[in-house]
């Protein structure tokens, strides 16, 4: 081997690597800004000095900017619970689709084809028409139905693919649409038994939306998405080498079988924790691990950080628009997140032709 | 003598200017039994159709700083800012509207929604919605009460008490009630729905002294073909927006199961403003009389007015 060839492929590496400090910077100062802009930015008009004002009131500072109870509540229980769930959402989502498309090594996986999704919505139907739970855990019915439902179809998804200790991940896709279908069936039988108010509540929730968040109730998926965020990148290099086919990873020295179990359970918690509060939110997972990809490349040492860090800019920024578009009232996000995401996708699509290039 | 008496009212009078606070706080007892305080002559949210209505009806239009989608009357009320569909509200845009009130129908939300708002401190009253009579006066005293003008939610009230009480005198003399089908189309080529018992649309009925021919469910529901037969009505009673939606009487006739039934026979379509139809709200008198002028096309009950 020579070593000009040698040298050029350190170039071509120190390329990439250049490429992907850049890429990550400006997700993160973009990160950065979308967030400012969500929690400055709304119907009730708060001055940057007021924000800051009022984020610094509980540590004991009086800071010269004046604000009311009205402004500081619209902040603290209404903006800043919001913002956080749509990170938390974004980035859940986003890190969720990145990893399983890469564990099935196929670019339609997102984590609504493990059956968290629909799991997580005929719950909180159930919940919703029959009233299953309200009883026992009151505010908290909707989530914590709607979390287990999603871990269960997850759970039942994994077992029908899985025999002798191994894991077919072909026949997991096939079960993952099946298991959608059925609780599609499911929501379509509650949406029948329901009545008037209740259909519309349901209606509210299968569109999906990141309004009336309270903190009480966003703090129990915050652990959740927490894990998934700093677990998930760690499992980067057995990503790569599944991309090379399950056996190749095997004799590279990766435990296959715990990978696949570890990048579900995670993905599932995630997903099942955020999806419980925020509803069905479309595309999301699906579309930001591809923008990514197109980016900055399928090397999952990289794609998953800026998966998360896109999925949860993109989430602001939809829920920005969503609340602030058509003002006094507000659009529902995840049709937000479809509509724009939709066509931009076929952009790419046309643009590059090459979204399975891995 | 004299003039001690006319200092002594003076004096009383004085005395009970004074012991009225300029602007007090009202207390409310709202729809879910809850009590609320709400500062008196403030900016109004209203949310709800009929709970826009009387407000105007009481003559406090101008306190209205924003209104729901389904606030489509009086005319002056579609002027005001749109917070959009009820059951679909944002927090922080109705706060930004600055009102000392929100006024909302029972079936506004989402709670969690409501909430914050009241977290904000801006109190929310909650109007019962029941398709009743006694349902309409209850929201006009709920409403009354809360913008602080009871005597004017009395004098509402008793009008409209006296005007439903003198329907209800005539109606309760026709011979016959014929079975109504209430009809609700969600676009064209998709299954109508039809309106069970406990819906304001079966309220209004039977206050027009009409029958619902579904009966065995509550709610809206799709309405298989075999039941449209088997109900047998009479008459349909659609809204204007629906009978739109389905393109007009040749569209709703030419649903199969729908064309067989007595009514589609006899072509008897009743299409009327939705809003005014199943809003009960102060104009549930006029509603009576247009609905039971088409059921009882007899009974001279139709006012120079309508």
């Amino acid at each position: 081997m020579s070593s000009v060839a040698v040298s050029g492929l350190a170039a071509v590496a120190e390329r990439h690597r250049r490429r992907n400090i850049i890429a990550i910077s400006a997700l993160v100062a973009g990160f950065v800004a979308v967030f400012l802009l969500s929690v400055g930015w709304g119907a009730v008009p708060i001055r940057p000095g007021q924000v800051v004002a009022i984020l610094a009131e509980p540590l004991g500072l009086d800071l010269p900017w004046a604000f009311d109870n009205r402004e500081s509540t619209v902040l603290l229980a209404i903006r800043l619970p919001r913002a956080v769930l749509a990170v938390l959402a974004g980035a859940a989502l986003a890190v969720s689709g990145a990893a399983l498309q890469g564990l099935f090594r196929n670019p339609m996986a997102d984590p609504a084809l493990i059956g968290v999704s629909s799991g997580a919505a005929l719950a909180a139907v159930g919940v919703i028409v029959l009233g299953i739970g309200t009883g026992v855990f009151g505010l908290y019915a909707l989530p914590v139905a709607a979390f287990v439902g999603g871990l269960v179809a997850t759970v039942i998804v994994y077992r029908i693919a899985s025999r002798g200790g191994r894991t077919e991940i072909a026949t997991m896709l096939l079960a993952g649409i099946a298991v959608n279908a059925m609780a599609g069936a499911g929501i379509g039988l509650m949406t029948f038994l329901s009545d008037d108010r209740q259909l519309r509540e349901l209606n509210f929730w299968l569109l999906g939306g990141l309004g009336g968040v309270t903190w009480e109730k966003l703090l129990p998926a915050v652990p959740l998405v927490l894990l998934a965020v700093v677990v998930i990148p760690l499992l980067a290099r057995r990503l790569n080498a599944l991309l090379l086919g399950e056996t190749e990873a095997l004799h590279l020295g990766f435990h296959v079988e715990n990978t696949k179990r570890l990048i579900v359970t995670l993905a599932a918690l995630a997903t099942g924790g955020t999806v419980a509060l925020t509803g069905v939110i479309g595309f999301v997972g699906l579309v930001v691990p591809h923008l990514v990809r197109l980016l900055i490349g399928p090397d999952h040492r990289v794609l998953l950080p800026a998966s998360i860090l896109l999925g949860a800019g993109l989430m602001l920024l939809a829920d920005l628009f969503a609340r602030t578009l058509v003002l006094p009232a507000e659009l529902p996000v995840g049709i937000l997140t479809s509509c724009v995401g939709g066509p931009f996708f076929i952009w790419l699509l046309v643009r590059y032709r090459a979204i399975g290039g891995w | 003598m004299k003039t001690a008496a006319s200092w002594l009212s003076v004096l009383c009078l004085v005395a009970f200017v004074a012991a009225r606070p300029a602007a007090a706080d009202i207390a409310v007892t709202d729809a879910t039994g809850k009590a609320v305080t709400v500062p008196a002559f403030g900016p109004v949210v209203s949310i709800g159709g009929s709970v826009t209505e009387i407000v105007h009806a009481l003559g406090q239009a101008d306190r209205i700083v924003a209104v729901d989608s389904t606030s489509l009357y009086p005319p002056a009320a579609t002027e005001k800012p749109d917070v959009g569909y009820m059951r679909q509200l944002a927090a922080e845009p109705i706060l930004a509207m600055q009102p000392a009130l929100i006024l909302a129908i029972e079936d506004a939300g989402p709670p969690a929604v409501l909430d914050q708002i009241r977290e904000a401190g801006v109190p929310v009253v909650l109007v019962p919605d029941q398709p009743t009579p006694y349902g309409v006066l209850d929201k006009i005293d709920i409403v009354a009460a809360a913008l602080g003008v009871p005597a004017k939610g009395d004098a509402l009230r008793a009008a409209l008490r006296a005007e439903l009480d003198g329907l209800a005198a005539k109606i309760a003399k026709v011979s016959a009630r014929p079975r109504v089908m209430f009809v609700l189309s969600i676009g064209q080529g998709r299954v109508p729905m039809a309106a069970g018992a406990d819906t304001s649309a079966a309220g209004i009925v039977q206050l027009a002294g009409g029958e619902n021919a579904v009966g065995g469910f509550n709610g809206y529901k799709p309405l298989s073909p075999e039941a449209a037969v088997a109900a047998a009505p009479e008459v349909l009673l659609i809204t204007k927006r629906s009978l739109g939606l389905l393109g007009g009487e040749q569209g709703l006739l030419a649903i199969p199961e729908i064309a067989v039934t007595p009514a589609g026979q006899a072509r008897r379509i009743v299409a009327m403003d939705g809003l005014l139809l199943l809003g009960f709200g102060p104009r549930t008198g006029k509603a009576i009389r247009q609905l039971a002028g088409h059921l009882h096309p007899g009974l001279s009950i139709r006012a120079a007015a309508d």
